[in-house]
């Protein structure tokens, strides 16, 4: 019957979706721009539901992107700014190429540069927003921080990226949001609880780089190029929001020769602030105690369970906030520093270190009223009675256990216990390590002593005695003749299932299985270890 | 010549090649001595000293701190030469070869220099030392192999010369410097030139510049320089945010998924588990990168100090960036179920009980497969035949055998007459297994014998055989004589009416036999797939015959074609009606159980895959809402399958009890199922001789 004929591909999802090079090639920019435009503008590939039809019925390798995604690249300011760069280069090529040396300078003073305030407010509407994508931002710029002027990115890009880090430590410090925190042998992971969100950074240990050749490094400036506008805009209103001043100032203390600090240069003045011992000063001078109690309004549809349960929490968090305030914390000049001293600040503690090993040092080892001296080496050659030589793990580890572990086990040169990951929430089922049970039991209160205890006391009862005893008829174990009823009941439903179901049935219980039987493994792995650490002991018991 | 004092550099003439100070030597000047006690310098051909200011005389150029470098290596000869006019002419060359020689060299005029008669050795030399007051002022001359005593103005120059001064007294170092082009304006000009016209008209060409410029200004190409945007200058971006301004694009957005945290594994003081062993870590290492489950290989550190640098940190965050970048982005449903909630609610079998559920008898005597068994109409006698070519009677209650047929061949089915008048045992022979009241019995052989040969004999596809007289002792009443092996028989529900299958491809696969008659018919002329088994609907004249993939059902009277059951699976092995005549259960050798609603539908109402194996037998239960399948797996499966009245209630099918008991022998199981007519009891047969009762 009439009507023309529905051509192929022109409606549909065939119409919602671009390839690259046409994308490119509508927004006529090279590929390197093309990249770098995406990166700042956040638009990623898309991957169609039905990439034969998308791909009007070729089934070859394709990248997608949405027009729509497109279309609004068309609008972008940046992509004039990168022509006329283009433009730029060009035309400093030619005047290079004559020898025109005053117009070399003229064109470099009138060098083309953007700006990306609108593209962060656009990628992020609202702050939390801005907040909840923060990971990868803090991550690169710890990373750029640490690079040396090795001519792999600009000296200003690392600088300004080192200026961003130490903000925003100063600001997790001044806010005392820090959860967690945990060694790895990759870096140091830190997990922050920024205005509700958790912010989890990495940060690389200190050493020098070993540049690989395989990376391209013009990507990675360029997110962080982007990163650090996004990092700038949210230090500025984190600051704000808890009053401090912006760009951050060191408060000075009584003990501080105000005249000193008068003529500071700029210079200085960052070392300060790097050294995180500084108290931030504050917009409006706030009274020490801001904490004030806060009423609970109990949620809709919250029963007073819920609602003391979550009071427990509020007090949890508050003792944790609080964990190492009245101690004195003393930094052996080998252990990390800046990472100890992020962390002790962050939870009340005072922090100080040899005066030759960086600026903002408050007191001296020898201080008698320092409570715990943080050491790595194995023996310390003068030491003070009335304090404790601890390892840099006790820290995190006190950190991540929200409470202060006992010391002995934490002495220099003894064999540390393991530093569990405080990331992991084991679900039943999972494997659980035995030092994690001992922590679980610590923070309820148990000590660790009665556990072994009963364990002696279960020991000495399951000592066979062989005895001849009279056979006994054996009773019906109702139990376990239920739980088979249950079992068989269960398969036979199973039975019946409908074949899609099963298959997804299978799927699960297969995947369930394959946890139980890791878990198994782990377990079984730490008892042969367990086992034979015993029978070395023995061994060397019996030898002396 | 000129020679130029004050200023060393040279210059070569036509080029701008210039020279520093302490360079001369390299061109290799050739010395001529004067008369008069003077020396001149002449530099290789093309170069020339200049000076543009003064000449001095070659006694000066000697003194001259150009010359002064050179002077060390030759003052010797001319101060010889100043003294005396002797000097030898062997050149530069080692004094050494002339050892052996008494003279020296030569002189100028070309006689021989001898050397002294007596040489001096290390005594005179230290007695010269220690007596001559003037041996310090003495240097010995190796060319002449003479000593020369200098005299106290040589020895005053070699001071000044030590000492960095010039060799002349008289020359005075800071004369008036005569600064030629000083910034001062002088009244008069330097050169005589007149001055061009073009100096004092104003220039064309930069008229012509500027009035470009203007024209460009006027034009507005050329803009007052743009004031240069500071720095970075952060401020409250989100000052007035708005959470709905959200972009149209943002409804298609996916944001990017967070890093992965990590587990105990990554610390730099694991537990000891999480360490990998010897063989682990050799199978990570072969894995390919791509396919590790860790991208990082666990390691344990006694303490913080000695964990190194992590070698791919950057790799790993520029690989992150990519993925930021490159991925394609699509979200995907995970499927959030609680496996419990997938399991079908069924009723408990407890509340749908009665049913078979624990083995309480087991039949033994067969000595091989039990192909076959069945049960008398009155639930009393249970019937098997086996591949042992034999045919038992067993007593259910008891367990009992009552009595034991020989028959000439395997018993592949066995079917026990349905009319309880009549005790008849269908094998492939008609056998009166004596297992009854006499009376009824005896009536059966009255009803037998009271055949009347028809007075016109009509062709029959198989031969009715009235057996011996031993043969009918054993209880033999009719045979049946086929052309071919014989698969299946079964009786229809009145007991008249007889239906057996042949194994055979031919049409003449099914026959209906008449017993009171002695007849029998083929009802088929076409060949529709190879019959795997046949039933007699028990109510209606309906006949239902399965081939390999469907079940055709048949109206006897009509005869015609009713309906085509699709069954959906490979090969049927067996089927059941239910005694209500409008369900049927079909098993299949690939291992399905098929549960046909014939009102409803001619594609299965369900299709049960309980069974791990191929099912054998199927069978359902007269009375109760039962029915039983089973399979090669060795086990019995007994399902509720209750039927309305309401015909808008479908069926409800639950299995109650999974039945084990049988032992595999050449990987078969259960080779047949049949339920006490009565009784919720179900008895099974199977391939390790045995028959077993469930109840």
């Amino acid at each position: 019957m009439g009507g023309q004929q529905q051509k192929k591909y022109e409606r549909g999802s065939a119409t919602n979706y671009i390839t690259r090079n046409k994308a490119r090639k509508k927004l006529s920019l090279s590929l390197a721009d093309f990249r770098r435009l995406c990166i700042l503008k956040g638009i990623y590939p898309h991957e169609p539901k039905h990439k034969k039809k998308v791909n009007k019925g070729s089934t070859a390798p394709r990248t997608f992107y949405l027009l729509k995604d497109i279309r609004f690249l068309l609008h972008e300011p940046i992509v004039g700014k990168f022509r006329e760069y283009k433009i730029f280069v060009r035309k400093l090529r030619k005047a290079y190429g004559k020898g025109e040396w005053a117009g070399v300078q003229r064109l470099r003073e009138n060098k083309p540069s953007y700006k990306l305030d609108h593209v962060v407010k656009e990628r992020y509407p609202t702050f939390i927003d801005a907040i909840r994508d923060m990971d990868d931002a803090l991550s690169m710029c710890f990373l750029f921080s640490t690079f040396a002027r090795t001519g792999k990115c600009h000296v200003q890009t690392i600088q300004l990226c080192r200026r961003l880090c130490v903000e925003w430590m100063n600001y997790v410090i001044a806010s005392r949001s820090l959860r967690k925190v945990f060694l790895s042998i990759k870096g140091i992971y830190y997990q922050a609880d920024v205005l509700g969100q958790l912010v989890t950074w990495l940060v690389p240990y200190q050493f020098a780089h070993n540049h690989p050749t395989d990376v391209d490094y013009r990507v990675m400036a360029t997110f962080t190029e982007f990163y650090t506008t996004l990092l700038g805009f949210i230090n500025f209103r984190l600051y704000h929001s808890i009053n401090l001043a912006y760009p951050p100032k060191v408060k000075h203390g009584p003990d501080v020769h105000s005249t000193d600090m008068c003529v500071v240069s700029p210079h200085f003045y960052s070392q300060k602030l790097s050294a995180l011992s500084a108290t931030l000063s504050r917009v409006i001078s706030a009274p020490e105690d801001e904490d004030a109690e806060l009423d609970h309004f109990p949620a809709e549809g919250e029963d007073a369970e819920a609602l003391q349960v979550r009071e427990k929490q509020q007090k949890g968090l508050d003792a944790q906030k609080r964990l190492f305030e009245g101690l004195k914390f003393f930094l052996s000049r080998e252990v990390p520093r800046e990472p100890l001293a992020f962390v002790i600040r962050c939870f009340g503690g005072q922090v100080s270190w040899d005066q030759s090993l960086c600026m903002g040092s408050t007191y001296n080892a020898t201080d008698e009223t320092i409570t715990h001296q943080v050491v790595d080496r194995p023996n310390v050659d003068k030491k003070y009675i009335n304090r404790y030589y601890v390892q840099p793990q006790w820290v995190f580890d006190c950190v991540n256990g929200k409470m202060l572990l006992p010391v002995e086990d934490y002495f220099p040169g003894v064999t540390l216990p393991p530093h569990l990951s405080p990331f992991m929430e084991e679900k039943d089922g999972d494997y659980v390590p035995p030092e994690k049970l001992k922590l679980m039991a610590l923070q309820r209160g148990e000590k660790p002593g009665e556990i072994k205890f009963v364990l002696l006391i279960q020991r000495s009862t399951s000592a066979v005695s062989v005895m001849v005893t009279p056979g006994k008829v054996k009773a019906e174990n109702k139990m376990r003749l239920e739980y088979e009823e249950k079992a068989e009941e269960k398969h036979l439903a199973i039975m019946m299932m409908k074949k899609k179901e099963k298959y997804l049935y299978d799927k699960i219980m297969f995947g369930k299985r394959r946890t139980v039987r890791e878990a198994n493994k782990l377990a079984a792995k730490r008892k042969a270890h367990d086992e034979t650490l015993k029978a070395n002991k023995k061994k060397k018991g019996k030898k002396d | 010549m000129i020679v130029e004092a004050s200023s060393p550099t040279i210059r070569q003439h036509g080029s701008s090649r210039v020279m520093v100070p302490g360079m001369e030597h390299l061109l290799r000047p050739a010395r001529h001595f004067l008369s008069d006690g003077s020396f001149s310098v002449q530099y290789p051909v093309g170069y020339t000293v200049f000076s543009p200011r003064l000449t001095l005389p070659l006694s000066r150029v000697m003194n001259s701190q150009a010359c002064a470098f050179r002077l060390s290596t030759f003052h010797l000869y001319f101060l010889k030469s100043l003294s005396e006019d002797i000097r030898n002419t062997v050149g530069n060359v080692p004094m050494e070869w002339y050892q052996d020689y008494p003279h020296i060299g030569y002189d100028l005029e070309g006689k021989k220099i001898f050397k002294p008669i007596r040489n001096k050795d290390e005594l005179d030399e230290f007695l010269d030392k220690m007596e001559n007051p003037d041996y310090w002022r003495t240097v010995h001359d190796k060319m002449t192999s003479t000593d020369i005593r200098l005299t106290d103005e040589q020895i005053s120059l070699v001071h000044r010369l030590q000492s960095g001064q010039f060799g002349d007294v008289n020359f005075n170092e800071y004369e008036p410097y005569i600064d030629f082009f000083s910034g001062e304006t002088m009244i008069h000009p330097v050169t005589n030139r007149p001055q061009d016209k073009r100096s004092f008209i104003p220039s064309l060409i930069e008229k012509e510049k500027v009035s470009k410029m203007v024209h460009a200004i006027k034009m507005g190409w050329i803009k007052p320089r743009k004031p240069k945007e500071s720095d970075l200058q952060f401020y409250d971006l989100w000052a007035k945010e708005d959470p709905n301004a959200i972009l149209g694009r943002h409804k298609m957005h996916v944001p990017a998924p967070k890093m992965k945290l990590p587990g105990h594994e990554e610390s730099y003081n694991p537990p000891p588990e999480y360490l990998l062993t010897e063989e682990e870590r050799l199978a990570w290492e072969q894995q390919d990168p791509e396919d590790r489950k860790l991208s990082f290989l666990p390691q344990k550190f006694s303490c913080l100090r000695s964990v190194p640098a992590y070698s791919r940190f950057i790799h790993e965050r520029f690989e992150r960036c990519l993925d930021l970048y490159l991925c394609p982005r699509q979200r995907k449903m995970r499927v959030n179920v609680d496996p419990e909630d997938l399991i079908p609610k069924l009723p408990k079998p407890r509340d749908l009980q009665p049913f078979p559920t624990i083995q309480s008898l087991i039949y033994r005597g067969h000595s091989s497969l039990v192909r076959c068994i069945s049960l008398s109409p009155s639930g009393q006698w249970l019937a098997s035949g086996s591949d042992d070519c034999t045919v038992r009677l067993w007593e259910v209650s008891t367990g009992r055998c009552m009595k034991t047929v020989e028959v000439g061949g395997a018993v592949r089915s066995i079917v026990w007459n349905p009319n309880p008048a009549i005790c008849l045992v269908a094998v492939l022979v008609l056998l009166n297994p004596y297992l009854a009241d006499k009376l009824v019995y005896n009536a059966t052989d009255q009803l037998i014998a009271s055949y009347v040969e028809p007075e016109e004999e009509r062709p029959q596809p198989v031969q009715w055989q009235v057996p011996e007289i031993e043969d009918s002792d054993k209880g033999f009443r009719l045979i049946i004589t086929h052309p071919k092996s014989v698969k299946q028989v079964t009786w229809h529900s009145k007991g008249d009416y007889l239906a057996s299958v042949l194994s055979d491809n031919s049409n003449m696969q099914v026959l209906i036999h008449q017993v009171s008659k002695r007849r029998s018919q083929n009802p088929f002329r076409k060949n529709k797939g190879l019959v795997q088994c046949v039933s007699f609907h028990p109510i209606r004249p309906y006949f239902f015959v399965a081939s390999q993939r469907c079940v055709r059902v048949y109206n006897l009277i009509k005869q015609e074609l009713m309906k085509k059951l699709m069954a959906n699976c490979k090969w049927i092995s067996s089927m059941a009606i239910h005694p209500g005549g409008d369900n049927v259960i079909c098993g299949s050798y690939d291992s399905r159980l098929s549960w046909f609603d014939l009102d409803l539908s001619t594609k299965p109402y369900k299709v049960l895959r309980h069974h791990k194996k191929a099912l054998r037998g199927v069978a359902f239960h007269k009375n109760y809402p039962l029915f039983a399948s089973g399979s090669d797996d060795g086990s019995v499966i007994v399902c509720h399958g209750m039927v309305y009245n309401d015909l808008l209630q479908n069926p409800l099918i639950v299995p109650v009890k999974v039945l084990k008991g049988h032992t595999l022998t050449h990987n078969l199981g259960v080779l047949d199922v049949a339920f006490h007519p009565t009784q919720p009891w179900v008895f099974s047969s199977g391939a390790d001789a045995t028959i077993r009762l469930f109840t």
